[in-house]
């Protein structure tokens, strides 16, 4: 089993995140993240996969959700190729004393605070898997009340774009 | 709006192309008015417009309206379907079409096989109807068979009012969530202004590429609503582009490796007979001197009267086709998806065999068994080039092809499997009749051109085996889902299709119960299909596992375990109107199919009575190798060893 990021341009209607998560359940994928947002066109959406799968059931997949009629394009990102971010939201216990600890450590990240009060802080931090899994590694030890995390995003380094010559009409 | 600018930028200067509506009564256009107006005339007036694509002229009509307009635009000449709250509205316009005739079935799942039975026997879109709630979940059945055996059809259903989505209104029900899984594609219509556009959508995804059921749900508010009406509509499909060209480097790819082969097998599916490649395929038979084996799916599509062909393989194939595949050194698979009941187990099947595997579904290719050389294409393509390439080779001048092509040991050996197994089965003890007798004598007296539809089990497995098929489109049976209860419904769509033949319904006795209402559909509407019950009193297949692998504990298999007749099927085809009839000896056998032959105006059904031990031989046990076929009860074929 291996991990990989997959990115799905799909057309912008009602029930085609419901068609790609059923179609990776159907088919007994587990889906490790998702995320879905707009893209530079307008009546286009790009979902973030990332799957735990092996090389065969890999390409099984990507044949599957390619036989989705809403499904325009379907592109694996390999980490060295592509930049893959994750947000993190962690709401840490901070008194006093604590907060400047935080502030310091949580700098080494590039993380900020975004919500303070008297017993706790709120940061905020932007990055890969890993460097998520360091920062929330540095904070254990201060006490970790909540945790929210985004599914991946992530898109291929170079000038190419994924939408290039993905919007040929049919009839 | 988008749409509708564009709609009434088209508006055409003839004053009398556009349909006058009354202001005062605001009543809607009768749909017989809008129909004869959409379509172009043979007045004086109006000259013949030709059949280059045609701005229509712009209709004011109902979405119900434009429902039936697209409908008739797009040549659906049968609907079979059942009415309810939420597709009424639907079903008005419906009532004055004189191009789409409405079939009113008995049960939805009735209108869902027999689009189906009607598709299978044409390649045309099959088209069924339902209201919302359970009329849609009826169809639920129908939807996954058409996938499961890429049946071309479009299902409409009715929807609650788009306002009243999500509140869990009276019969609603989240089709389109619900079938997602078991459709190609599936639309939620909630604009009138949509609907023309879904239907053209619908029907052009279903029945291009690899085809599949679609399914168009439509709220009641936008069936009810006014909109306009223009033919063709713009279809939106921008991710749907099935490859139907296939590569040529594949292609020469695969002629090399024939070449080489030393013990190549045609493995030929279902897509043979969807794509329409049987004229094709038979060419390249005819070129190649390749054995043949047709699955459950394919039969008909090489005539079994070639002596090339070896049958069916599979679980319940011919030994000469199984034994074939598995001792292989190259399968071309044509249209095929190396289903578990073709391999056995996967692993052990055709162990020495190099593939190559066309298929227009890439994700078909290399999901079950890796392809060496996969081809993606319509398969009526791969084989057109392949004879093309294989043709334009030089031929030395006594006419053979250098570089091989020489099967004719192999063929020689297949042929020897072939006489030496040849399907047979053995009659009952007691004398009672055999199941295998009365569909050898159905196909025999009823030929060819027949339609033969069956149900799922051993009436099926010999229906498959004993009926000689010699067209493609012969022979419809549910092959992927195995839906009981096929039968019935999907003779009635397929005798609807193709009014001139005879279509018989090959059922058993516990399938036939589960469809048979539609019995009434097919007397008031007088479509004669004749019904073949082979009545062994239990669910037969399942028994007959029971007897092998369950100690003959027959738990809940008896479907009559008095004598008394539960039902009587000869006094229940009376009741709807159908000539009953009944053959419990072998004598009975002959007479009893002629006089169903003999009757073109009214339903038939015959109620054979047949010994209920009767087994489907051969047999490839579940789960193990297919070496391991039996050809009967403990008859395994004993190979001689030094020919491996």
């Amino acid at each position: 089993m291996s991990r990989h990021t997959l990115s799905v341009l799909v057309e912008d209607k009602p029930g085609v995140l419901t068609r790609v998560a059923a179609l990776f359940s159907r088919r007994g994928f587990n889906i490790e993240s998702l995320a879905v947002g707009p893209t530079e066109l307008p009546e286009l959406s790009r979902m973030t996969v990332v799957v735990e799968v092996e090389g065969s059931a890999l390409e099984q997949v990507t044949k599957q959700l390619n036989k989705l009629i809403e499904v325009l394009k379907v592109v694996e990102l390999e980490p060295s190729a592509s930049v893959q971010r994750e947000i993190l939201l962690v709401k840490v216990r901070a008194d006093v004393i604590a907060r400047s600890q935080i502030i310091d450590t949580i700098q080494l990240f590039k993380a900020k605070v975004v919500d303070v009060s008297t017993d706790a802080v709120t940061i905020e931090c932007t990055g890969s898997s890993a460097k998520l899994r360091a920062l929330l590694e540095v904070l254990e030890p201060f006490g970790i009340k909540e945790l929210v995390q985004s599914g991946m995003v992530a898109m291929g380094r170079g000038s190419r774009s994924i939408t290039d010559r993905s919007l040929r009409h049919v009839g | 709006m988008r749409g509708a600018a564009i709609v009434e930028g088209r508006q055409p200067n003839r004053k009398d192309s556009v349909i006058s509506v009354s202001d005062t009564t605001r009543q809607a256009a009768s749909p017989a008015d809008v129909a004869s107006l959409a379509r172009p005339r043979r007045t004086p007036e109006v000259p013949e417009i030709p059949e280059a694509p045609v701005v229509q002229p712009v209709l004011t009509v109902t979405g119900a309206q434009a429902l039936v307009l697209a409908l008739e635009h797009i040549g659906a000449d049968t609907v079979f379907g059942i009415p309810g709250g939420a597709i009424l509205p639907a079903y008005d316009p419906m009532l004055d079409s004189t191009k789409v005739r409405h079939i009113l079935v008995r049960h939805e799942q009735g209108a869902g096989h027999a689009a189906e039975g009607y598709a299978a026997a044409t390649g045309k879109v099959g088209v069924c109807m339902a209201t919302s709630g359970p009329g849609a979940t009826n169809l639920v059945t129908p939807l996954a068979d058409a996938h499961m055996d890429s049946i071309s059809m479009v299902a409409i259903t009715g929807q609650v009012p788009s306002g009243a989505i999500g509140s869990d209104a009276f019969q609603e029900a989240d089709i389109r969530g619900i079938t997602m899984p078991i459709t190609k594609h599936s639309y939620l219509v909630t604009d009138p202004g949509k609907i023309a556009q879904a239907i053209a959508e619908a029907f052009h995804i279903a029945s291009t590429g690899r085809p599949g059921p679609v399914l168009v749900d439509i709220s009641k508010d936008a069936l009810a609503a006014s909109t306009t009406f223009t033919w063709p509509p713009q279809m939106d499909l921008p991710g749907y582009r099935p490859v139907t060209h296939p590569h040529g480097k594949q292609i020469r790819e695969a002629a090399r490796l024939m070449a080489a082969a030393a013990r190549p097998v045609f493995y030929v599916g279902g897509g043979v007979v969807r794509g329409r490649a049987s004229e094709e395929l038979r060419e390249l038979v005819e070129l190649t001197q390749i054995p043949v084996v047709t699955t459950l799916m394919a039969r008909g599509t090489v005539p079994d009267s070639n002596p090339l062909n070896l049958g069916m393989p599979g679980m319940h194939g011919t030994v000469a086709a199984v034994t074939g595949l598995q001792k292989s050194d190259l399968i071309i698979a044509l249209g095929a998806r190396f289903d578990d009941r073709v391999t056995g187990q996967l692993a052990s099947f055709a162990p020495g065999a190099k593939v190559i595997h066309a298929d227009i579904d890439p994700a078909e290719i290399s999901k079950n068994r890796t392809a060496d050389v996969p081809i993606v294409g319509d398969v009526r393509e791969v084989i057109r080039d392949l004879t093309a390439h294989i043709r334009a080779q030089p031929r030395s001048d006594d006419g053979v092809r250098p570089g091989a092509w020489d099967f004719a040991a192999w063929r020689e050996r297949v042929a020897g499997w072939k006489s030496e197994f040849p399907l047979g089965y053995t009659d009952s003890e007691d004398g009672t009749l055999s199941p295998q007798y009365v569909i050898e004598r159905i196909g025999a007296l009823s030929g060819p051109d027949a339609t033969y539809v069956a149900g799922v089990g051993q009436h099926q497995m010999w229906a498959a085996q004993f009926v000689q098929y010699e067209r493609p489109n012969a022979w419809l049976n549910s092959g992927g889902l195995g839906t009981m209860g096929y039968a019935v419904p999907a003779a009635m769509g397929a005798q609807v299709a193709e009014p001139g033949r005879t279509v018989w319904a090959i059922d058993g006795d516990g399938c036939f119960q589960m469809t048979n209402q539609e019995l009434a559909t097919c007397v008031v509407n007088r479509i004669p299909i004749k019904v073949a019950i082979i009545n062994n009193r239990s669910l037969g297949m399942v028994r007959q596992w029971q007897t092998l692998f369950y100690d003959q504990r027959y738990s809940n298999t008896d479907l009559q375990p008095t004598t008394a007749r539960v039902p009587d099927f000869v006094k229940l085809a009376e009741a709807y109107g159908c000539v009953g009839l009944r053959a419990e000896t072998r004598e009975e056998v002959d007479a009893m199919i002629t006089q169903a032959l003999g009757i073109t105006d009214v339903p038939v059904v015959i109620d054979f009575v047949v010994h209920r031990d009767a087994m489907v031989w051969p047999m490839v046990p579940a789960g193990v190798s297919n070496d391991r076929i039996q050809a009967a009860r403990n008859e395994a074929p004993v190979w001689d060893r030094e020919e491996d």
